[in-house]
């Protein structure tokens, strides 16, 4: 319930209070993004399958969202930061698939 | 998370007891973090001993258990879900808000731009090249106009020297008067010459005979016959032409007036100068039966 709650809050508060990120983070925002979904998936996998803890998660959280980030920033300044963020896409896209799979697996048993 | 750590020390832990906290290890047979706790679950597996196999997975009626019945893990995970929502939405606007370009790297603005400097000088390659058809359609068009109006002028001056046409100008009216019917067609045809030799550019006769290349000339039984018409006295030619020209090529010592008004013939010719002389009599161009245009 909270998570619904917190989701739709969310939404809210980023469609009313219309925060703006600096210039310069606004290329890593996407990637973010994908790294939190990412997250959640293994957080919620990790809840079906009973070994779930709130501080790993909180910690997964913000260093995926940091690293994938930072990864990209590294790649922007070597100059390949879109083939790097390509890859870090592809790679949490196939996380979020797997961790996916397993959730489908346990709540569904197929 | 009342429900979830009672079961969570309920089972062993044995089977799976990653050290990793949420590394990606590729080992693994998943290959994902999988965000245990073994210190925890140990501990747990410790305080209540309950089963020996691996629990099995949260089903339908825990999950909607835990989601009616909050606990600590779902407030992390809507701190997680807020700031996600907060994210995506915040993408979504500035996606939507702006364009395309402020996200796009520099190479790929350079391209852009790169392209569209292509493009424009193609397209303005292709301006030229319109503007250039343009001109040479309007000056097509300019010169056919051109060529309609002097065409135009030509079919004028044709129908005049043919003969299609009414004209009008200076010239001179000229009255043989004979009573004795003495002017023969030579003489008329001989008047016509010096006319034309003066530079006259229509002749009619009568009124009714429009002089043209083709007239000729002939001794009838009520008189002069000129192009199958009777010319009655007393004998009118009007001609336009230039009027002391005309006039002078009438009264030359051995011309029209002299050969009227001498004793043998004994009629009168009065010549009388008129700036706008009116010839309504036409021929109709006859239709060439043999003659083509070569």
């Amino acid at each position: 319930m909270f998570a619904i709650v917190g989701l739709i809050l969310g939404i809210a508060l980023g469609i009313y209070l219309e925060p703006t990120l600096p210039v310069g983070l606004q290329p890593y925002l996407p990637i973010a993004i994908v790294a939190a979904l990412d997250a959640l998936f293994g957080g919620f996998r990790a809840y079906l399958e009973r070994v779930f803890d709130d501080k790993v998660f909180v910690v997964s959280f913000t260093s995926n969202v940091l690293i994938a980030a930072l990864i990209v920033w590294v790649g922007d300044q070597i100059g390949v930061g879109a083939q790097l963020s390509t890859a870090v896409v592809v790679v949490l896209g196939i996380r979020i698939f797997t961790n996916a799979a397993a959730i489908r697996r346990a709540l569904f048993h197929a | 998370m009342p429900e979830y750590e009672p079961k969570h020390g309920a089972t062993e832990e044995s089977s799976v007891e990653p050290v990793e906290t949420e590394s990606v290890e590729p080992d693994e047979a998943e290959g994902l973090d999988k965000l245990d706790q073994p210190v925890e679950s140990k501990r747990d597996k410790l305080d209540q001993p309950d089963g020996s196999d691996p629990r099995p997975p949260v089903d339908w009626r825990e999950l909607v258990r835990d989601f009616v019945k909050p606990g600590r893990a779902q407030v992390v995970f809507a701190a997680i879900l807020l700031i996600l929502g907060l994210g995506v939405a915040m993408q979504v606007r500035s996606q939507a808000q702006q364009t395309d370009y402020s996200t796009m790297r520099r190479a790929d603005l350079v391209q852009l731009l790169d392209d569209l400097n292509s493009e424009s000088r193609r397209l303005e390659a292709e301006i030229a090249q319109l503007e250039e058809t343009k001109r040479q359609l309007q000056s097509g068009a300019d010169s056919e106009r051109v060529a309609r109006e002097e065409a135009q002028r030509r079919l004028d001056v044709l129908a005049i020297l043919g003969g299609t046409a009414p004209a009008q100008g200076s010239g001179i009216r000229v009255v043989i008067d004979d009573p004795n019917h003495k002017v023969t067609p030579e003489l008329l045809l001989n008047t016509i010459e010096e006319l034309r030799d003066a530079g006259a550019e229509v002749i009619a006769i009568n009124q009714t005979v429009r002089v043209v290349a083709s007239t000729w000339f002939a001794s009838g039984r009520g008189g002069i016959v000129v192009d199958d018409q009777t010319i009655t006295a007393p004998i009118s030619i009007d001609v336009i032409g230039e009027p002391h020209a005309l006039t002078e090529a009438l009264r030359f010592s051995g011309g029209l007036v002299s050969e009227v008004q001498n004793s043998r013939v004994g009629g009168t010719v009065s010549i009388v100068s008129d700036p706008k002389v009116t010839i309504e009599a036409v021929v109709s161009p006859p239709i060439g039966k043999f003659a083509k245009p070569a």
